[in-house]
């Protein structure tokens, strides 16, 4: 089973990482959240996905999964939720000030 | 246990809060933020004062014993970064009284300062690395806020780069630290230190290690600062003052710290590294310094040129070399700070960033121009002033570690940084008055009150480098030794 979400989340960190590097923003901005969803399955996978109850202790198994890593994506997730919220309305911004979302256009200093 | 701890990062938090309330109102913004900024300061000192008397300060949040809950942790090394912060802000906020302007400053300038300033106080402090994560992630996202704030078309595209930068490079941080869960199974910064020394540090742990300082390059622009010199010419200088003396020290500090406490068992794989990075920040660095004639490069690559010698100092890891890093710190965050004061204050009294439309300026700014040469030999590291103690001390432990190649790459540096702020100072300052004479003249008096009292303390933290020192022994002590770290984090603990 890791192997398998290993598999899956290198082809996310591969496609994540093509679409970056492209011209166009918007598609840069779905090539970081394809990075996140990457890197929350890593964390995900990272604490071993043995079979267990999930954690709450209502449920009263013998073995529990890992809780932390639930924990530690669930602040990962709203962090980049904000930045990713944060990023689109910039793009619209630029877009608007700018008029191009071509980041070959944005280079050098004549955009003054 | 000792609460008093996280008031560093508290203060800053609810002060921020605070601001929201007071969009419109200037003056009141202004009062709390400035009565903020030296309660800030007055708390700093103190905890440098505890740490001293009483060791290294630990904090269990909510009662729960490390490794479970976050602990607040500060040894000497975080809290003399702690109150040097609190130093560098109060300058900050006073300088950007005098130059911020009222349509920044009704949109939540100050809030975002402070939001800011909470996150590099909770980076210093925590003892958690996910923790670290979340404080680098405070800190980043008010940067990101207070880049593009004013909203010009340079500050858009530069933001763009910047904010596509950190997003990566804090991916890339998660993802470190899910392979560290994974190798050792726990997150608290000393008994990661515990479990990578029971383990030894086999090949994961250094690819590991390696992933880490990746990550921290990018924050603190040591090698991979390709980003760095552009986006750090967008913002006004009062922000550039900021990201110039915290932002990077922060990602420093972060490499300092893990490859002290955590990963310091292969340091002929994981220093090499970093040696190689400094050598070529230092060469890199130096070429931009010389090679731009617009004053904002200059300044941002003098950052990067100061980021390499500092990783010198770390990868030579000798006790000498660790007080140097230390003390180096410590200086830097002061005189970079004074040197984005300088440096705005420059740009604002010639109205344009370019060296050749500038000249003759030591006529009408006297005072100005002489400050910016004694912090250019502070920067440089002449004797009596401040940089002078942090590069003996590098460079004799570079010397100590048989790093000569590196140690005389560091003397070069020095020169280099000499001759490109001479090269500002002169065509700036020197031969004739080139500005129109027409133009209206500038204020520049809050500004230099500011800059001012930075330069005081640039030239006290060099005077009383003696005092000064019992301190930085304490923190290099500290960081040559982590066992110290480890025992007073998990003391009592089975």
């Amino acid at each position: 089973m890791e192997l398998f979400m290993a598999v899956t989340i290198g082809v996310l960190f591969a496609v994540g990482v093509y679409l970056m590097l492209s011209k166009s923003l918007l598609r840069i901005i779905l090539g970081t959240s394809l990075l996140t969803h990457g890197v929350h399955l890593l964390l995900l996978t990272m604490s071993r996905l043995k079979t267990g109850a999930p954690p709450l202790l209502g449920e009263q198994a013998d073995r529990y999964t890992d809780p932390l890593p639930h924990a530690l994506i669930l602040t990962s997730i709203v962090i980049s939720f904000g930045v990713t919220s944060f990023f689109f309305v910039l793009a619209y911004k630029a877009y608007q000030k700018l008029g191009t979302d071509n980041m070959e256009e944005l280079k050098g200093e004549d955009h003054e | 246990m000792n609460n008093f701890l996280v008031y560093p990062l508290l203060i800053p938090l609810f002060t921020a809060v605070l601001l929201i309330f007071f969009k419109e109102r200037i003056a009141v913004q202004r009062g709390i933020s400035a009565i903020s900024a030296l309660l800030n300061l007055a708390v700093a000192c103190f905890l440098v004062y505890q740490v001293s008397s009483d060791g290294i300060q630990t904090l269990h949040m909510g009662g729960w014993i490390p490794p479970y809950g976050i602990v607040f942790t500060a040894d000497m090394f975080a809290a003399l970064l702690v109150l040097i912060t609190a130093v560098v802000a109060a300058g900050c906020l006073f300088y950007a009284f005098g130059s911020i302007g009222e349509e920044r400053e009704r949109n939540y300038f100050y809030p975002f300062f402070y939001f800011l300033l909470a996150g590099v106080t909770g980076s210093f402090l925590t003892g958690d690395l996910f923790n670290l994560f979340v404080c680098f992630e405070v800190m980043l996202i008010a940067s990101y806020a207070l880049i593009v704030l004013g909203g010009t078309k340079r500050q858009l595209r530069e933001t763009l780069k910047y904010i596509l930068i950190n997003i990566i490079s804090s991916t890339l941080f998660v993802a470190s630290v899910a392979y560290l869960y994974a190798a050792v199974g726990t997150l608290n910064m000393a008994h990661l230190s515990v479990r990578v020394a029971e383990v030894g540090q086999g090949g994961i742990l250094t690819v590991i290690a390696i992933l880490f300082l990746i990550v921290f390059s990018l924050k603190a622009g040591l090698f991979l600062f390709f980003w760095l010199p552009g986006s750090y010419s967008a913002p006004p200088a009062a922000v550039t003052a900021l990201f110039g003396a915290l932002l990077t020290k922060v990602g420093l500090y972060a490499i300092i710290r893990t490859f002290t406490l955590i990963f310091y068992h292969e340091p002929s794989a994981t220093h090499t590294w970093i040696s190689w990075m400094a050598a070529a920040t230092m060469i890199l660095g130096g070429f931009g310094a010389v090679a731009y004639n617009d004053i904002r490069r200059i300044l941002n690559y003098n950052v990067v040129v100061s980021v390499g010698f500092i990783a010198f100092g770390l990868a030579a890891a000798t006790r000498d070399s660790l007080d140097g890093v230390v003390f180096y710190l410590m200086h830097d965050m002061i005189a970079k700070a004074l040197m984005y004061f300088l440096g705005g204050m420059v740009i604002a009294a010639a109205g344009t960033h370019r060296l050749q439309e500038m000249g003759g300026m030591i006529k009408r700014h006297p005072w100005m121009g002489w400050m910016f040469f004694v912090m250019a030999l502070s920067l440089v590291g002449v004797p009596p002033l401040s940089g002078f103690i942090g590069k003996v001390l590098i460079v004799r432990g570079g010397l100590d570690a048989q790093m000569y190649l590196l140690a005389s790459l560091g003397l070069a540096s020095s020169l280099i940084v000499l001759y490109s702020m001479m090269k500002v100072f002169m065509q700036a300052f020197w031969g004739e008055e080139k500005l129109n004479p027409e133009r209206p003249s500038v204020n520049l008096r809050g500004m230099a009150g500011a800059a001012t009292g930075m330069f005081i303390l640039m030239i006290l933290l060099g005077l009383g480098s003696e005092w000064v020192y019992s301190f930085v022994s304490q923190a290099g002590n500290g960081l040559f030794r982590p066992e110290l770290y480890i025992e007073a984090v998990l003391k009592g603990v089975g």
